[in-house]
């Protein structure tokens, strides 16, 4: 099967300090990707090279076959109308009430058809459990939780055909972020679409992915089912699975559970 | 490394990394405007930048204009008259006003208050990734954030500077027919006598020029934080230093330009 996104030999590094260092990722279309690692091993980076928001050193992104490592603006751009992204610390903008930050990407930002826009906002929220009265508010007077589901409304108003999640449970209380979780699973079902989340939560992890991938020293070491991760036959996820020291580093770039 | 290479290095890193900036400074402004030539516009976002940067402006640039005028010519009536040249106080207020303190005191002013807003604004959005939202939903940071307050900034300060001139005379005005014993004929006529075209369109090219430069460097400043709360408040002293240090250079190769022959 063909992937959706296609990630080989990815590299980017930061003040000579190599941090992805030839990653190799399939997103296949309607699946849930969890990517794990340990901090600092360049999960955020991965992401925000797939959504080109920082530039590989080499490598190669395809997008239905379509490179877009070096590609132009134009192309970046048309590629990015078919992602969305939900932020880790949410990443709402603060200056506008939340149902223009629900439809922002439907606008581009600008202000127009008003009536039409918070109506389909006010849907957006109803889709991840919110109440129509929350779309008059800013989002500095949202909960942590609520601040989540109104990024996740916003990043799937447009109805993207691949969506990023980073840390999506970060923060959260146990209850909230099996609701967070389950929301996500929800609409990425709903919309038919392909996800990509980054995290530490193993809970979460079990309850949305259908394949685990695990990144260390700049590169996907082991990928898998989630059944797979309980017997991983690699240290490095096990040590991540059971929170236990490693005695030896295994020397296997790559093992497929 | 030797000790004299390690005090050339030091020596060498300061104009270096100013040259680096005014680099950095020139591209972002470049490439903003080449970006706000082709649409989508943001014509509510341009608006508002200038109600924030020219009505909400007013208040303190119109006060910094009546008391500099007003304490000018205060002073230029006890220099004159240790040369009986009192009766030049109206053509030297206003020269003084239209030229250069209209224009430097609203461009200091507003870059005081604006250039710091728009750096803490967009550093703020910078360090809670708000800017990278931005691009993921289909919006060019350059032409929502940056060509609007650009823009806005370039067009706002000649209409305040315009506006501070007149306040500013008035303020010379005042203190001459109140305690100066001119009247108020006499002290209308010498200003308008004295007052050339030349003067005033330095003066708003001035403004403009300021404008420019403050919101740039409020841009400019706003795009490179990084680090959190403290990253923010090192974006806006920075963007606030700049922008005066800018500001007074270019107010003296504008008037070198203009009346250095």
């Amino acid at each position: 099967m063909t992937a959706r996104l296609q990630v080989r030999g990815l590299r980017k590094s930061f003040a000579g300090r190599p941090v992805l260092a030839g990653v190799d990722l399939d997103l296949h279309a309607r699946e849930s990707l969890v990517v794990i690692g340990a901090s600092g091993t360049g999960k955020s980076v991965l992401v925000k090279c797939l959504l080109g928001l920082l530039v590989p050193e080499g490598g190669s992104i395809r997008l239905d076959g379509q490179e877009l490592v070096g590609a132009d603006r134009r192309t970046w751009e048309a590629a990015r109308a078919r992602m969305g992204m939900l932020f880790q610390g949410g990443a709402l903008f603060d200056s506008l009430p939340v149902w223009r930050n629900v439809t922002f990407a439907l606008t581009a930002g600008r202000r127009i058809e008003t009536r039409a826009m918070r109506a389909r906002a006010i849907a957006e929220l109803a889709r991840v459990g919110l109440e129509p009265q929350v779309a008059d508010l800013r989002p500095a007077e949202l909960s942590g939780g609520m601040q989540k589901r109104v990024a996740l409304a916003r990043a799937i108003a447009a109805r993207p055909e691949i969506l990023f999640f980073d840390e999506p449970t970060t923060g959260l209380d146990p209850i909230l972020a099996d609701a967070i979780d389950r929301l996500i699973l929800d609409q990425v079902r709903a919309l038919g679409a392909s996800a990509l989340t980054i995290t530490h939560d193993l809970d979460s992890v079990r309850r949305i992915a259908d394949r685990v991938a695990m990144l260390a020293e700049g590169r996907v070491v082991w990928t898998g089912t989630v059944a797979a991760l309980d017997a991983p036959g690699h240290s490095l996820v096990e040590q991540f699975v059971r929170a236990r020291p490693v005695t030896r580093h295994d020397p296997s770039p790559v093992q497929r559970g | 490394m030797t000790p004299l290479v390690t005090l050339l290095a030091a020596i060498g890193r300061g104009p270096l990394t100013l040259l680096a900036d005014v680099g950095r400074m020139a591209t972002l402004a470049a490439t903003a405007l080449g970006r706000a030539a082709r649409p989508p516009w943001y014509l509510v976002q341009f608006l508002e930048q200038m109600l924030l940067m020219g009505w909400l402006s007013l208040p303190v640039v119109g006060l910094t204009a009546l008391f500099t005028g007003a304490a000018l010519a205060q002073q230029i009536w006890v220099g004159g008259s240790r040369f009986n040249a009192e009766s030049t106080l109206p053509a030297i207020t206003v020269i003084g006003i239209v030229r250069e303190l209209g224009p430097v005191l609203a461009g200091l002013m507003v870059a005081g208050r604006c250039a710091s807003a728009i750096a803490a604004e967009i550093a703020t959005m910078k360090v809670t990734e708000q800017l990278d939202a931005l691009v993921t939903l289909r919006t060019d940071p350059y032409r929502y954030l940056l060509a609007p307050r650009l823009l806005a900034a370039t067009l706002t300060l000649p209409l305040l500077v315009a506006v501070a001139n007149v306040i500013g005379v008035l303020g010379g005005f005042l203190v001459a027919t109140t305690r100066l014993d001119f009247s108020a004929a006499a002290y209308l006529s010498g200003t308008a006598r004295y007052l050339e075209w030349e003067d005033v369109r330095s003066s708003l090219i001035k403004a403009a020029v300021f404008g420019f430069i403050l919101a740039l460097a409020g841009c400019h400043h706003g795009l490179r934080a990084s680090g959190g709360a403290a990253g923010v408040g090192r974006a806006t002293t920075d963007a606030v230093v700049t922008a005066f240090v800018l500001i007074l250079l270019a107010n003296l190769v504008i008037t070198v330009a203009v009346f250095g022959r």
